[in-house]
């Protein structure tokens, strides 16, 4: 799915944010521009910023309140100031994956998304997946088949397959994984463990799926 | 007192070597070939591992701070200037700025791209950004050869303004025997030369720390470092207090590859002055261009390699004259071109060239990977010289036992007889399989100490100040603590990364696990004799009566579990620790290894796929079979990305790089990723009380000199030019045979 579709979806363009809180306040969900910074240009259009605005983002399910500049990027406000700091800004220009999170259940790499275009989205972030203690199938394959060394990576890959797992359900084979999860970059190796966790993982989401008691239809197309 | 044993050391099946070693009084008993054990040698999962797929492993990067300020260098992106004029006063006067220092005012000299020239400091990242963009420099720029070539023209400009950029290594040359005379007597003699490049570690998680002020001028500090140690040494000087003031953690490390050692830099320094001026915590991190530009790289070469042999394939001479840049520094010439083979006759010159770019740095396995590219490339060619088969040439010269094993163990496993006689095709899709030696010679050391605290409750906790870098250093010590206590290794919490706790060895060398593994199981040993103490008390026995087998303490009809044994312990448990003792006479000082890589070269457009790569690898006794899978794994991931992929690429007249990203500067992707077939030949070292040696370089030193001599078998061209890239493919086809 296209970030331009996903856009449409939520009545919310990022040109339309830019401009001002007109489109925003039509999707109904930007709250209110910090009054004291908040600009009126002579068109009428109330434009958000340069200073932080108050943005409602649904964040694994809970609505979470930030106070950000529109210029922050998804990925700094889910990190700085919802300590999420699961995803990673490693390229910090969409090229490496590190900070894979999913936008409306489609993964999407937050350090290329500002804040306040994810407003209305259902943001889910790798901790949302699950934690340690109680892991999603997913990472408890990863944990297994040691497809991680520093783990830099790791969140990042794992929503990434947890996603291809999810769309491509029992079709998913070693090529079209590859191919899903390419835009990931690691730096030490983990590659073949990857593919052999991804599958593994991804034949027990399906398992789960087929019995009805897990939770790994979540957003299945 | 200490005893002497006798012992069997190496490989149970094949090479071995019969010693008489002195064991240190304190010491665990030695594991021999003949141990029996329970974990140590399985697939353990990685401790951490649930952790980090979590999301939930901290890193420096991820560590959060109340009242967090923010510190960044502006940059000269030049690679020789003379700052004309630093403007920041309109920096200073921003919203959030906390802090603008100048670090190289007007006259300063800049000599490499990516210096920092001026500090800044904020309190958010978007005032911080602000700031930097604020803040004017001048400059007049001057001529800087940044590359190996323009370098060295006596007319360049100095990087050193004292003497020529390019200066003979200090250590002078290697020399044994007469070369000369023994290749002008030899049946066959190759000469060529092989040029390989800069590559930068590009470590994910980028360099830096948070340096937080504490009360009476204490100090504790997050940082993305391979030894706590030094950056606690380093930092401490730097805000002149003493080494106990400095308190540095690194609990989960986003990679480091070599880059990461010895101390602080630059950048950290700043934060710190800045987080005791402000008396608020100060963050500095490098971004991707930084990181590139000014953390470290691997020195490029030109290697000239003449190598002559008997009829018979026997080498009778090597000359090996090397040229390499470290950037503006002193040294880059390093290539370990001359080890592995017996040659009787050997000269290996190397002359250092500065350049006006970032200093090189430690790069897992330095001088390896380059000069085992040139050294096996030499040895396929002379193989085609001598007319007979690059693997009968090798296993004629290599003095390693071990290696002699290797060899044919990943012959057949890659179907090296199959491949070879099959040949290259004749379709526009070529194919071909090249193998390649590894070398290394970490046995660990040092007096680090571990130590372990058992409670009442049965928990265990073992502690280094030791960090894991991503290779596994805590599963490694869960396991072995693991196997003394007859427990699960998931039940051992390891507490790396933390001066506080006793002193770990810088993860460098591949020196961690066999440095911080012999005193875990010594202090994991000692926690044991502590149990079985309390119960030898609490059954009225000696001590020495009580039996530890199968995960339970025993006296007579006595039986206790661990769990049982630990519940007799008193309020404050058991703390013991394990110190590293020298090392003992063992099998073999080198770590052997070789790869073999099949690939598939396409003639029409240059493009190569390596198909699948075998790697045979020793690293003494391994201690995790899962973890050890993985470091290897990635050493030919690594090792194939610096053979077809990674370049460091400079501007010749600005001496910036020009693909300072992560799409310009490619490295392996998933989709390239061939399958890679691990082989570890477990084995009784004998140097320490586990027998263990280090792994992480070795599996990178032969993949670049594998995967090009298959590349040269597909094409029937020698290949002697890294990254092996389409266009060199093409040009190497049309080069006249």
């Amino acid at each position: 799915m296209s970030g331009r579709e996903r856009g449409e979806r939520r009545g919310v363009t990022r040109r339309g944010l830019l401009k001002g809180a007109g489109a925003a306040a039509a999707a109904g969900v930007i709250a209110r521009p910090a009054a004291a910074l908040a600009q009126h240009a002579d068109d009428g259009v109330e434009i958000a910023g340069p200073g932080p605005v108050h943005l409602v983002l649904r964040v694994n399910g809970a609505a979470r309140e930030v106070e950000v500049e529109p210029r922050r990027t998804l990925l700094d406000a889910l990190r700085g100031d919802l300590d999420l700091t699961g995803a990673k800004r490693v390229c910090d220009r969409g090229t490496c994956g590190a900070c894979t999170i999913w936008l409306d259940g489609a993964p999407a790499y937050a350090c290329s998304v500002l804040a306040i275009e994810a407003v209305g989205s259902e943001i889910t972030t790798i901790e949302g997946l699950g934690t340690p203690a109680a892991p999603h199938p997913m990472q408890a394959a990863f944990a297994r088949r040691d497809a991680l060394q520093c783990g830099f990576c790791t969140p990042g890959f794992v929503m990434a397959c947890a996603w291809a797992a999810e769309t491509h359900g029992a079709a998913l084979d070693d090529a079209t994984l590859r191919r899903s999860v390419c835009g990931n970059l690691c730096r030490c190796g983990t590659y073949p463990h990857v593919v052999q966790a991804a599958l593994e993982g991804a034949r027990e989401m399906t398992a789960a799926r087929d019995s009805g008691a897990g939770d790994g239809a979540k957003g299945g197309r | 007192m200490p005893r002497n044993v006798k012992t069997t050391v190496g490989l149970p099946g094949g090479p071995t070597r019969e010693l008489t070693v002195t064991v240190h009084e304190l010491d665990a008993p030695r594991w021999d070939a003949a141990a029996r054990l329970r974990v140590v040698g399985t697939d353990v999962p990685r401790v951490d591992g649930p952790a980090k797929a979590a999301g939930a492993a901290r890193y420096t990067y991820d560590v959060a701070r109340p009242r967090l300020a923010y510190c960044r260098l502006v940059r000269c992106f030049r690679a020789h200037a003379v700052v004309r004029e630093v403007e920041t006063a309109a920096a200073s006067k921003l919203r959030g700025v906390l802090g603008v220092r100048t670090l190289v005012g007007p006259g300063g000299r800049v000599t490499f791209s990516g210096k920092g020239v001026v500090a800044v400091c904020a309190e958010s990242e978007e005032a911080l950004d602000d700031a930097v963009h604020a803040v004017r420099v001048t400059y007049d720029v001057r001529p800087g050869p940044a590359t190996t070539d323009d370098a060295r023209d006596d007319a360049a400009a100095r990087v050193d303004p004292r003497r020529g950029n390019a200066v003979p290594d200090a250590r002078g040359p290697e020399r044994r025997g007469d070369p000369d005379a023994a290749l002008a007597r030899s049946h066959a003699q190759i000469a060529l030369t092989f040029r390989t490049q800069v590559q930068t570690h590009s470590a994910l998680e980028t360099h830096g720390c948070i340096v937080e002020p504490g009360a009476d001028d204490t100090y504790t500090v997050w940082a993305s470092t391979q030894g706590t140690g030094a950056f606690q040494a380093s930092m401490a000087q730097a805000l002149g207090v003493p080494v106990e003031s400095v308190r540095v953690i690194t609990e989960h490390m986003g990679g480091g590859f070599g880059a990461k050692l010895g101390g602080i830099d630059e950048w950290d320094r700043e934060a710190a002055l800045f987080a005791r001026e402000l008396g608020r915590p100060v963050k500095a991190m490098l971004d991707r261009r930084e990181e590139h530009l000014v953390a470290g790289c691997r020195p490029d070469s030109v290697q000239a390699l003449t190598l002559g042999a008997d009829a018979d394939g026997s080498l009778t001479a090597l000359v090996a004259r090397t040229l390499g840049t470290a950037g503006n520094g002193a040294n880059g010439a390093d290539a370990a071109n001359t080890r592995v083979y017996a040659v009787p006759n050997l000269l290996r010159e190397q002359t250092n060239v500065a350049t006006f770019t970032g200093r090189a740095r430690a790069f897992r396995a330095p001088g390896h990977p380059q000069g085992m590219f040139a050294l096996e490339g030499a040895m396929d060619a002379l193989a085609e010289a001598l007319r007979i088969d690059p693997l009968a040439l090798r296993l004629r010269n290599d003095p390693h036992p071990l290696r002699q094993v290797q060899w044919r163990l990943g012959a057949e496993r890659i179907g090296w007889e199959r491949l070879r006689s099959a040949g290259p095709g004749t379709g526009s899709v070529r194919r071909g399989v090249g193998c390649a030696a590894a070398i290394w010679y970490q046995k660990g050391g040092g007096n680090w100490v571990v130590r372990v605290d058992v409670r009442r409750d049965g928990s265990v906790t073992a502690a280094s100040a030791v960090q894991d870098i991503g290779t596994g250093t805590r599963t490694v010590l869960a396991v072995l603590v693991a196997e003394e206590l007859g427990i699960a290794p998931a039940r051992v919490t390891v507490r790396c990364g933390d001066t506080r706790d006793p002193a770990g060895p810088p993860s460098g060398g591949s020196q961690t696990a066999p440095s911080i593994g012999p005193p875990a199981r010594e202090a994991a040993v000692r926690a044991r004799e502590g149990l079985a103490e309390v119960l030898a008390r609490e059954w009225g026995v000696e001590a020495s009566d009580v039996a530890f087998e199968g995960g339970a303490f025993t006296a007579g009809a006595r039986t206790a579990t661990f769990d049982e044994a630990c519940a007799l312990l008193g309020p404050e448990g058991l703390s013991v620790s394990g110190t590293r003792r020298a090392n003992y006479d063992g099998f073999h000082g080198e770590t052997a290894g070789c790869q073999f890589a099949e690939v598939e070269v396409d003639t029409e457009t240059g493009v190569v796929r390596v198909v699948r790569v075998v790697a045979v690898h020793d690293a003494g006794r391994i201690v995790d079979t899962l973890t050890a899978r993985s470091q290897v794994v990635g050493g030919v991931i690594q090792g194939i990305s610096y053979a077809l992929h990674e370049e460091r690429q400079l501007d010749r007249n600005l001496g910036d790089m020009v693909n300072p990203t992560l799409d310009t500067y490619r490295i392996l992707g998933i989709a390239d990723c061939p399958e890679i077939d691990c082989v570890l030949t477990s084995l009784d070292s004998g140097f320490n009380n586990a027998g263990m040696m280090g792994l992480g370089e070795p599996v990178t030193v032969p993949t670049a000199g594998a995967v090009a001599n298959a590349v040269s078998h597909a094409l029937g061209v020698r290949i002697t030019e890294l990254p092996i890239t389409p266009a060199r493919v093409l040009a190497a086809l049309r080069r006249p045979r």
